[in-house]
């Protein structure tokens, strides 16, 4: 036969059993161009950019995912950070923006909208203030739209008094959405380091060095990546890793086929390709799972960050001979609403905050998808922030913290979102207060290995 | 994608007639067989077929579906995806 009938069954295997798919096909739009000082004209503007630019990327995905046979499970659009295309708006906030934000995406037809955003890892401008406050009520009238704020990089260091107030923010975006367990926070992501072609939500926007319009693409194979490592007989790390490598390149190969098909068909430029294997509440679709398959009797326990370590690198090293085009946030997420191992881990007392805090220092992306006592005081979400902001900066790497502050629980409740969110179970944080820290504001210097020049 | 080749898969148990009414649905849509082969592993039938598409006028949404009907009327898993899928997956 023309092709070998065992890749091919191995391929089908793959799909079917072991759910393999593209997560996202994210299309990246410049809102560079729509600025002007009334808000409705910026808002009209808006709409007709995102509608125009993505009025096909819906049905030429679905379309090449019936070519193929390959599921994609999300469309996504990412935009320019809000903050910065509506900075000349007189309005005196942005909300409005967010909503044209969801309409624009539900006539596009796609999952998620991100770009509600800002940076400020040096500092505040009057555009970015409005856009933070405007943050909670966004996220609670929009059904679609996701937000990031990235405080730190290692160039700038970390901006402590927007640390301080982003504790707040989530606090608030948290008791807005307090009918739907928090949904608001789920939609909300705090970065250091964040990359400009991040095709994942909820951190995805378009950055301002990319051009006008660009498709990024991220897959999901956590679950064959386990399934591979549970077919070993007795295996040793090096083959551990040899096989992740082996299977990561398989894996990363269908999203290079995928990413560069729609950029061909819709036109657009093809950015990057996202190594990073998200995993999906599915059982055994689990980046905690391939830690288990390790021989680790749970995820968090002594040996997980060892695990995890072993586990990112191999995944990258696979990937990057399997794609030209990798960017993004390109590592293992351990998102642990959205993986049902991770879940299962945190039930059983095995994983807790500290060792997730300790294994973002190996991995992407950081903190994502923690649900923690809805009483949690906003000085310690932003303690919690810095903490993990710190690992991203001294260690040169995007971290990040999605936290859900979950309104009228506490440990040993859990918080349902349903669908690709999962479900999080409450987790303990310290009892001991961090407010004097955070209240002191001001900017922790870059650290010494940004003097790189 | 570079050609109009269609790897076909049918999965499932083994019963009289399956190539047959299988081949009858690409027949309908001039798909050809270009190399088939096919085994019973652990059981279940399995026949994979790299057929070739007309050029102009296919309609592959239209022959997946009749191709998933047929499938389904034999108690069996038929898909039929894009021959670069496995190329690009297993070959550098």
């Amino acid at each position: 036969m023309l092709i070998n009938p065992n890749e091919i069954l191995e391929t089908i295997q793959m799909v079917r059993m072991e759910h393999l798919d593209i997560r996202t096909v994210t299309m990246g739009i410049s809102l560079r161009d729509c600025s002007h000082p009334d808000i409705e004209v910026f808002n009209e503007n808006i709409y007709e950019k995102i509608t125009g630019r993505a009025k096909d990327l819906v049905r030429t995905t679905e379309e090449i995912q019936s070519l193929y046979g390959i599921p994609i499970i999300n469309k996504r659009i990412s935009v320019t950070p809000i903050a910065i295309a509506a900075e000349s708006c007189t309005a005196p906030d942005f909300v409005s923006v967010a909503k044209t934000m969801d309409e624009a995406a539900k006539e596009a037809g796609v999952d998620f909208i991100g770009g509600f955003s800002a940076l400020v890892h040096k500092g505040v401008t009057p555009g970015d203030l409005k856009l933070i406050n405007s943050i909670p009520e966004a996220l609670s009238c929009t059904e679609k739209v996701c937000s990031s704020i990235n405080v730190a990089t290692t160039k700038a260091g970390i901006n402590m008094d927007a640390v301080g107030l982003m504790g707040n923010v989530i606090k608030r975006a948290a008791e807005m959405t307090a009918d739907r367990d928090g949904i608001g926070c789920a939609k909300l992501v705090v970065f250091a380091n964040a990359p400009e072609d991040n095709p994942f939500m909820a951190g995805a926007f378009h950055g301002i060095g990319e051009p006008e319009c660009v498709i990024n693409v991220g897959v999901s194979g956590p679950g064959v990546v386990n399934a591979a490592l549970r077919e070993l007989e007795n295996p040793n790390l090096t083959e551990i890793s040899e096989t992740i490598k082996k299977t990561a390149f398989k894996i990363t190969r269908m999203g290079e086929m995928v990413g560069r098909e729609v950029s061909r068909r819709l036109g657009v430029e093809f950015g990057i390709l996202d190594l990073s294997l998200a995993p999906t509440p599915a059982i055994g679709d689990s980046v905690a799972a391939i830690l288990e398959a390790m021989g680790l009797e749970r995820c968090g326990t002594h040996g997980t960050t060892a695990a995890l370590a072993l586990l990112n690198d191999a995944v990258k090293k696979g990937g990057a001979m399997a794609s030209s085009s990798v960017g993004g946030l390109s590592g293992a997420f351990i998102p642990v609403s959205e993986d049902a191992g991770m879940i299962e881990a945190v039930e059983a007392g095995a994983l807790s905050l500290e060792k997730l805090e300790a294994m973002t220092c190996v991995c992407s992306v950081g903190l994502d998808m923690i649900a923690v006592p809805g009483d949690t005081p906003a000085s310690t979400l932003s303690a919690i922030i810095a903490d993990e902001m710190a690992i991203g900066v001294i260690n040169k790497k995007t971290t990040a913290v999605r936290i859900i502050p979950a309104p009228g629980k506490k440990v040993g409740d859990s918080v349902e979102f349903g669908g690709l969110l999962g479900l999080a179970p409450v987790m303990p944080v310290s009892k001991f207060s961090s407010e004097v820290f955070v209240k002191r504001g001001g900017r922790i210097p870059a650290p010494i290995q940004s003097l790189t020049n | 994608m570079t050609s109009t080749r269609f790897i076909i898969t049918v999965i499932g148990s083994d019963r009289v007639g399956i190539v047959a009414r299988v081949t009858t649905v690409m027949a309908s849509f001039s798909v050809n067989i270009v190399d088939i082969s096919q085994t019973i592993m652990q059981g279940i039938f399995t026949m994979i077929m790299l057929a070739e598409a007309p050029e102009e006028n296919f309609d592959l949404a239209a022959f997946q579906k009749a191709m998933d009907a047929e499938g389904k009327s034999l108690g069996v898993e038929v898909k039929v995806q894009h021959e670069d899928v496995f190329r690009f997956m297993h070959r550098i």
